[in-house]
């Protein structure tokens, strides 16, 4: 027995292979089949939870006329095309895939099924039977700025990243900007995990912001672990993809929440009906695919700043991204959608903005 | 000195379940027996140690589900592998993802529910003194327990009777049964430590780290402590300092982060992991041939009846 292997593969499982708990779903005819696809597992109250739901909207909704089976805890890379492909091999025909690190998993597996019709979630690349969906979140994030910066005693705001992908590096930036409105002088120090999930981890994060100066804590990762912390702490904290409340009662101000339910809906009776086609959504708070939490633990001016700020975004009076946008370097940046960047700027977001003072991870 | 303080607390407090799972590990393994179901047991250990301490409103009660989890757990293992004979790692890994799995299914009714962290020692006088106050005199039961628990299998190991037995056991089975020892009953004894070691280890992350249960939440600690056996070399003393290693460089690459230090996230968060890699290659270069794992480790004992 090779205990030194032993040990790398205890390591590498460590480091690298989530475990999926799959939940097998028996054939049945003529029934429309839905599969999805979760990074995490169902009960994470963030992220995949909010999926979850939508899912649920979709029994509600469907009845028997569907038959929806998921597979959660699959971890992105390698693992999740072997998990797609078996869920289009078990006969579903409309498949949800949830992360961005899915995008070209799923792109493999579509190209190889042409009769399945593919849904991804988050990223920029589609094909005849793949669409893709995201949320506007960093509406929501611009709104969550303004408050943090009213909030802050300190004037330094703690970020907790995920990953340094463009949807995450777009929500602080949009965060930045609205809290340069009102404090042009204030401070943001970002963390990242490199992890959706682990809440040691993220725990561990919020702890090392709060030590360092930071007074309100927001994340981009899926546990309510830092909202738990920062509630201990006494700090202020914004919650991510759930409404988060319960772990912080005195603590949460807002948080941006997912609503994919409708969007659900809505493919799943285009599927039904045969009028299904590659698409590109990208909604937000006016679609109600972002929406916002109840204002929480903040005097009434913020609360009716944040109240307004949300219904001129929904108007289409204020744009987040309204140039002109400078980068860290102090120039401006181009400016490709008239009066804000346009949509590929942003989903393609790899700079920050000035008054960042940190770079992005591996740039 | 603040902040020093804060990291200090921050790396006990990450540390203490990697050396509870652990140093169970380091007696399994050191009767032989390779359970790789650290990580099955732990999250078991989490669930069950959640659903005790949010019915009782008792953290010392949770604390003891989660041990009768992971015992419970390791009795499984036992019986596979040590009453049927069945392949060691084969047995563990099936022992985790059985743990994942039954970890959800009892944790379930227990997603989004509080319950308010493990008390903290609190002696006054000591625990307001500055700067050693709080790391010394106010942590929570878990970190006395754990580094209590060090000791006591130090001593059982190199000073008692019943240790040499046990290490004689890890080292040649078919020896020690030849001299009369019931191996495969103080092999069972012995997973069944470390089963309750790992139950503890998974109870302490939501009853004293983050007071919530989700699903997955050890996420991975359990493979940390295997390699950390290995990386202590099956020795418990290194085994304190490889599990505060891990839990220092953890937690100091957040807060280089946030200090703005230019070296990639990604990096920094493979640090930990490429210490334990790093050392475990001076390790084996400064010992001259050889490993100090126990000779018996993951091989099959079936006695001649």
């Amino acid at each position: 027995m090779n205990r030194k292997a032993l040990a790398a593969a205890a390591l590498l499982l460590a480091t690298g292979l989530g475990l999926d708990l799959g939940l097998g779903a028996a054939v049945a005819a003529d029934k429309l089949k839905v599969g999805f696809v979760y990074i995490g597992p169902v009960g994470d109250f963030g992220w995949t939870y909010q999926h979850e739901v939508g899912r649920q909207m979709l029994v509600k909704e469907f009845g028997d006329k569907i038959e929806t089976t998921y597979l959660e805890n699959v971890s992105e890379g390698p693992d999740s095309e072997r998990s797609i492909e078996q869920l289009a091999r078990a006969g579903n025909q409309l498949i949800f895939t949830t992360s961005f690190g899915y995008m070209d998993p799923t792109l493999k597996v579509a190209k190889r099924h042409p009769k399945v019709m593919f849904e991804h979630a988050t990223g920029f690349k589609r094909d005849k039977n793949m669409s893709s969906y995201s949320g506007r979140f960093f509406e929501g994030r611009y709104i969550q700025g303004l408050i943090a910066a009213k909030m802050s005693k300190k004037g330094v705001l703690g970020y907790i990243g995920s990953f340094p992908i463009p949807e995450v590096i777009s929500g602080i930036n949009a965060t930045m900007l609205a809290a340069q409105k009102i404090n042009p002088d204030i401070k943001i120090k970002i963390i990242w995990v490199n992890t959706w999930f682990d809440p040691g981890k993220e725990a561990d994060a919020a702890k090392a912001l709060l030590d360092q100066g930071a007074d309100v804590i927001m994340q981009h990762t899926d546990s309510p672990a830092a909202m738990q912390v920062a509630s201990e702490r006494g700090a202020l904290a914004f919650g991510q993809d759930s409404d988060m409340i319960k772990f912080g009662p005195k603590t949460q101000l807002t948080a941006v929440t997912n609503n994919w339910g409708p969007y659900y809906v809505e493919r799943v009776k285009a599927a039904l009906d045969g009028t299904w086609k590659s698409e590109d959504t990208w909604a937000g708070l006016k679609d109600k695919m972002v929406v916002m939490a109840p204002y929480t633990n903040m005097p009434d001016d913020v609360k009716k700043m944040a109240m307004d700020t949300e219904a001129a975004i929904i108007a289409g009076t204020l744009k987040p991204f309204k140039c002109p946008i400078m980068g860290q370097d102090g120039k401006e940046v181009e400016c490709k959608g008239g009066d804000a960047l346009d949509p590929g700027q942003v989903l393609g977001m790899n700079f920050y903005v000035k008054g960042i003072d940190d770079k992005i991870p591996g740039k | 000195m603040e902040l020093l303080e804060a990291i200090i607390l921050a790396v006990l407090a990450a540390s203490t379940p990697l050396l509870l799972a652990a140093s169970g590990e380091l007696l399994v393994e050191r009767a032989g027996v390779l359970n790789l179901g650290v990580e099955g047991m732990m999250i078991v250990g989490a669930a069950c140690g959640f659903a005790g301490a949010w019915a009782t409103g008792s953290t010392f009660i949770g604390a003891l589900c989660g041990i009768f989890a992971g015992v419970a757990l390791s009795l499984v293992f036992a019986l596979m592998t040590l009453g049927l004979a069945v392949n060691q790692v084969a047995t563990g890994l099936a022992l985790t993802i059985l743990g994942v799995g039954v970890s959800g299914l009892i944790g379930a009714g227990f997603v989004g529910e509080r319950i308010s962290t493990a008390p903290r020692l609190y002696i006054p006088g000591l625990t307001t003194l500055p700067f050693v106050g709080k790391i010394l005199f106010g942590e929570d039961a878990f970190v006395y327990v754990s580094l209590a628990l060090v000791i006591a299998i130090w001593y059982f190991l190199y000073r008692t009777r019943a240790g040499l037995i046990l290490r004689a056991i890890g080292d040649n089975h078919v020896s020690a049964h030849a001299l009369g020892y019931p191996v495969l009953k103080i092999r069972m004894f012995a997973v069944m430590f470390g089963g309750g070691c790992a139950g503890l280890a998974g109870a302490y992350l939501p009853l004293a780290y983050t007071p919530f249960f989700v699903p997955g939440m050890t996420a991975g600690r359990g493979w940390i402590a295997l390699a950390l056996v290995v990386f202590a070399s099956w020795l418990p003393g290194r085994l304190v300092i490889g599990a505060y290693l891990f839990g220092a460089v953890s937690i100091l690459q957040l807060h280089a982060q946030g200090w703005g230090v230019g070296v990639p996230s990604q990096l920094m968060s493979a640090l930990p992991y490429l210490a334990t890699v790093i050392v475990l290659v001076l390790i084996s270069r400064t010992r001259s041939g050889g490993s100090t794992a126990p000779a018996a480790l993951g091989t099959v004992f079936v006695p001649d009846r």
